[in-house]
């Protein structure tokens, strides 16, 4: 059988919109038949942090960091019209009305579809996170050749 | 037309139309027929092209006040 086609997300970004258009292409595409592989980079991470308990760091500036970047998929603002959270809710309601999943349901999806989760190990250093910090989805924890090495076979190839 | 099998996707967005697709199809055997009702008017498109992705054959749309019965037998 010939190789499946390869699709190669980098979600970049940690905003509830934008991690919605991410899993929505990833979800397409894995039930197109393609293997699909996202890459959680930078504030990309927290979409795939636990929504649960604290986020352990060393040193000051990272735990204050961490503090006020805490994440996890049902943590997300919105890109634009966030408002401290009321746009966010009152974007919810919308997709609500649509029956349209809310992040961390399109996350156990994409997972249930075989797409692969990968977690940017430079950032974790950076922002001084360990693997406890993440949800038990991630299939693994990666740097750039890993993304070239997947990227480079992939018909499609996003930034987001 | 008739189907084996169908799946009511009324009121549901891309891309959820073609996941529950793609999932109840891998429970199929080749040659059944399935059928998706559905809503979203985007599904008159992504239908035919998912089914020429994946190797299975669209047989056809009827499309009735706003709902659309989308036919693709499994390759």
């Amino acid at each position: 059988m010939a190789e499946k086609e390869k699709m190669t997300l980098v979600l970049f970004s940690g905003e509830m919109d934008r991690a919605l258009a991410a899993f929505n292409i990833a979800l397409g595409g894995a039930a197109s038949g393609m293997d699909v592989t996202i890459f959680f980079t930078f504030w990309g991470l927290n979409v795939i942090k636990k929504n649960e308990g604290g986020i352990k760091s060393k040193g000051v500036m990272r735990n204050m960091l961490n503090l006020m970047n805490r994440g996890g998929a049902k943590r997300l603002p919105l890109s634009k019209f966030h408002m401290m959270g009321m746009g966010k809710a009152m974007m919810q309601g919308l997709m609500d009305d649509i029956n349209f999943p809310q992040v961390d349901e399109l996350m156990v999806m994409a997972g249930e579809l075989g797409v692969k989760f990968i977690a940017c190990t430079t950032t974790m250093g950076m922002m001084g996170i360990g693997k406890d910090a993440f949800i038990s989805g991630v299939d693994s924890y990666a740097g750039v050749a890993t993304y070239i090495a997947e990227a480079r076979r992939s018909s499609i190839n996003l930034f987001i | 037309m008739k189907a084996d099998i169908t799946i009511d996707c009324i009121g549901l967005y891309c891309p959820m139309p073609i996941v529950n697709t793609a999932r109840q199809m891998k429970a199929m055997q080749p040659g059944q027929v399935l059928e998706v009702v559905a809503d979203d008017e985007g599904i008159k498109q992504d239908m035919p092209n998912w089914a020429k992705m994946t190797g299975n054959e669209f047989l056809g749309i009827e499309e009735e006040d706003g709902r659309y019965r989308v036919f693709v037998r499994k390759g």
